[in-house]
């Protein structure tokens, strides 16, 4: 310690300008100088842009009339509602195709990563070709395939395709039963809610009776049954009150249901597709950074292979999985944007036409940018808190 | 005596016996790969089933029932549609890229100037396949002619307006032109670029990390989308009175700089592999920062992540699609504007375009994703960790 003192106090041989310090701060200076002299030459054109094309700044133009019409909105707007709501029911649209494309492409990816890594020679091929096919071309083209090569040449509402379940498929969506919720309902959800709270407190005290005694408990089934069974009984008691609301011909179109329009359909379905295809091969990835060891031990310890996979692969690559599949999810939220490119109103194309309609181009593109950033955010901390609950405890 | 003539010393060795019939040959690879078990069985038949149902249909609609040439949508609509094919007739309409083919590539771009791109097509070809073949040699002469005098030809030749070239506007050009002259750009920046706020963010100096961490974390949270309605609606606003520059231009900074925060974050994984020694070792030989930048940590730490660039690249090559929602037309938006040409409107018509894109599409990142495997192989000497 003390010759270090020494030597720092001793006048550097070099030159003054030789000194990393020195130029360490003259850099910065100048960056900052250039910096702040390009934000101000920047601001100034705004501001004279601005006042030439006579647009006013700032926020109030949220709270005018929007005068546009957003063929789907999860609550209630119309043209008559304000800028400030329109780029609401936008921000939904993105949350609602974001959480269901994350849902599904999850489960598809899992899937397929999991199938590329059979002993099934024929399963293991299938798996390749969808990731192959998915991974290398753009997800707008997907999109526009499912918008214009799939759903688009659908027969017309006359000749609907029955499905299952009283649903129909035609070239204005996909139309499935809505559930009409009688009175006394309430009592059904309540049920589930309690059934709910049972199952993991029964969850609970079968890992602490584990943990005490060794004994196993059958948490898997009780929890189904609860979970499952107290809703039935609620709706026993209640008198029955969930009817379906079953789309029907008429003359033109189907009336009744609920539709899903093909707008909504093809980015679900096409955002869930691609991102799978990564997902897969995160998956595998993280399902072969388990050394084999691993499997081996468990094996010799007598598990038999499904507890192997359940109890000692999956905890361990879940730790490998979890990062890259924050991005992924990331990346699926952030290309739900291309709805811009069908029309689906999401986010982007209710903010860009707003921008459009009132010339706010750079309100417009703060308010993007900031949502879009809170999004990432957010979702990269509840992945990040996931990946702290997952991560190895070590001493 | 009688002992020794009994001895017997074998010469040479047996013959190998065939592995016995359930280890090796064709039944043995079946009985293993594709009938393990009951499950794997159950497996096998439901992959089959799938292969069955939809391998016929495919290949029906996109070799046996397909139509190659015609003159216009009759070729390709039922005779209900007012075409020439029977009723229930459905294949791939490739009579319809077989016609728009020469848009698909280079766009509205004049008929009669169309030898321009091609002749940058076939510069472009000439210098990028020696540049990948690492036997060819003079890498360096190479590479400056792709990197630094391509780039000028190519703009001289497609833009025009000098050397007696009429000038075309870039409002005219489509197809694949657009998508490869914005990806080759973007590439071409986003590396140096790339590297540049990578060093940035790892900096000492504070302001100019969190400047580069600024950046990079604003860009990486945004859709690409954001970022090219910035460049298509604040850059004006951003510049002087009667200052513009050209839309494609905006799209290529805008597509660039996108590139440039996510190759950051990949080289910057690749900068905190090596270790420390290396910078030391660096230092202690007396090597300043560019030195030791250039000579030390880059060759080593690009090399680790090879397969992360090339997945940039990859990414940045199929984003140039997303320019058609600033209305420019990339090889998908020209597909997708051919769509409506009522000459050719028919049910087949946009799966076919669409196909033929994907096909394109695929056909690029496949070969870029295949040669950095193969550089990868080629690079890799035992020392990754």
């Amino acid at each position: 310690m003390a010759s270090q003192e020494v030597l720092r106090e001793e006048p550097s041989r070099g030159s003054f300008i030789n000194d990393p310090r020195v130029r360490g701060i003259f850099f910065q200076a100048v960056v900052v100088v250039v910096l702040v002299a390009g934000v101000w030459w920047i601001a100034h054109n705004v501001i004279d842009n601005l006042t030439r094309l006579r647009i006013a700044s700032g926020f109030g133009f949220l709270k005018g009339r929007a005068g546009f019409d957003i063929s789907e909105s999860a609550i209630a707007y119309s043209s008559d509602s304000t800028y400030g709501r329109a780029i609401l029911v936008g921000f939904l649209n993105t949350v609602i195709v974001a959480v269901v494309g994350i849902i599904t492409a999850t489960i598809i990816g899992f899937i397929v990563g999991i199938g590329r890594l059979s002993q099934n020679w024929l399963i293991r091929k299938i798996c390749t070709v969808y990731v192959e096919v998915f991974r290398n071309i753009p997800p707008l083209l997907v999109i526009f395939f499912w918008y214009s090569g799939v759903l688009a040449v659908l027969p017309p509402p006359r000749e609907s395709i029955n499905l299952p379940f009283g649903s129909f498929l035609n070239q204005r969506g996909f139309y499935f039963p809505r559930a009409v919720w009688g009175d006394g309902s309430w009592l059904i959800f309540v049920a589930l809610l309690v059934g709910i709270a049972m199952a993991w407190f029964v969850a609970r005290k079968a890992r602490q009776r584990q943990m005490a005694t060794g004994q196993q408990f059958p948490v898997f089934w009780t929890s189904a049954a609860v979970i499952v069974g107290l809703p039935l009984l609620a709706y026993v008691l209640s008198g029955f009150p969930l009817s379906f609301d079953y789309p029907k011909q008429s003359t033109f179109n189907l009336t009744g249901g609920f539709q899903v329009r093909p707008e909504f359909l093809s980015l679900y379905l096409a955002l869930s597709c691609y991102t799978a295809a990564f997902i897969a091969e995160i998956v595998r990835a993280g399902i072969r950074g388990v050394s084999k060891g691993q499997t081996e031990a468990a094996g010799a310890l007598g598990l038999r292979p499904g507890s192997i996979l359940r109890l000692v692969v999956v905890p361990q690559a879940m730790r490998i999985v979890i990062p890259p599949l924050t991005s992924q999810y990331l990346n699926l939220t952030k290309n739900s944007s291309l709805a811009i490119a069908i029309g689906y109103p999401d986010l982007t194309a209710t903010a860009g036409t707003v921008l459009n309609q009132t010339g706010q181009a750079v309100e417009g593109v703060v308010i993007m940018m900031v949502i879009y950033l809170a999004i990432s955010l957010l979702t990269s901390l509840v992945m990040n808190w996931f990946n702290a609950k997952m991560a190895l405890v070590e001493r | 005596m009688q002992e020794h003539d009994m001895s017997w010393v074998r010469a040479e060795m047996a013959l190998a016996e065939p592995a016995p019939a359930g280890v090796a040959g064709f039944q043995a690879w079946v009985r293993k790969n594709l009938i393990a078990s009951t499950g794997d069985t159950i497996m096998t038949i439901a992959g089959i089933a799938l292969v069955v149902m939809i391998l016929p249909q495919i290949i029906n609609w996109a070799f046996i029932n397909a139509v190659w040439t015609g003159p216009d949508r009759t070729a390709c609509a039922t005779v209900a549609q007012g075409g020439v094919q029977p009723e229930g007739w459905t294949g791939a309409c490739w009579a319809f890229v077989n016609a728009k083919f020469g848009q698909f590539m280079v766009g509205r771009y004049p008929i009669e100037e169309r030898w321009r791109p091609i002749l940058v097509a076939i510069l472009f070809v000439a210098l990028l396949v020696p540049m990948l073949i690492p036997k060819v040699p003079r890498k360096g002469l190479n590479a400056i002619l792709l990197f630094f005098a391509l780039p000028i030809v190519a703009f001289i030749l497609l833009v025009g307006g000098m050397f007696g070239l009429p000038h075309v506007e870039t409002s005219l050009w489509g197809g694949l032109l657009v998508t490869l002259s914005l990806s080759f750009v973007g590439i071409a920046v986003s590396l140096p670029l790339g590297i540049v706020l990578a060093l940035g963010r790892r900096s000492k100096m504070p302001i100019i990390k969190t400047l580069c961490v600024i950046f990079i974390e604003t860009v990486r949270g945004i859709p690409l989308i954001t970022v090219l309605f910035f460049a298509s609606v604040m850059l004006p606003l951003f510049l002087p009175e009667g200052v513009s520059f050209d839309k494609f231009l905006r799209a290529l900074i805008g597509v660039s700089l996108f590139a440039a925060a996510y190759m950051a974050e990949v080289v910057r994984g690749g900068l905190q592999a090596i270790p420390k020694g290396q910078y030391e070792g660096a230092d202690s030989l007396g090597l300043g920062y560019w030195q030791k930048m250039y000579l030390i940590v880059m060759p080593q730490a690009l090399k680790l992540v090879i397969p992360g660039i090339v997945n940039t690249f990859i990414g940045m090559f199929k984003d140039t699609s997303l320019v058609i929602i600033i209305s420019m037309f990339d090889l998908l938006g020209i597909v997708k504007q051919n769509f409506s040409d009522p000459n050719w409107a028919t049910a087949q018509t946009a799966r076919s375009g669409l196909i033929f894109a994907a096909f394109i599409f695929w056909l690029f990142c496949f070969g870029m994703s295949r040669y950095s495997m193969f550089t990868e192989r080629r690079l890799d000497t035992g020392h990754k960790r």
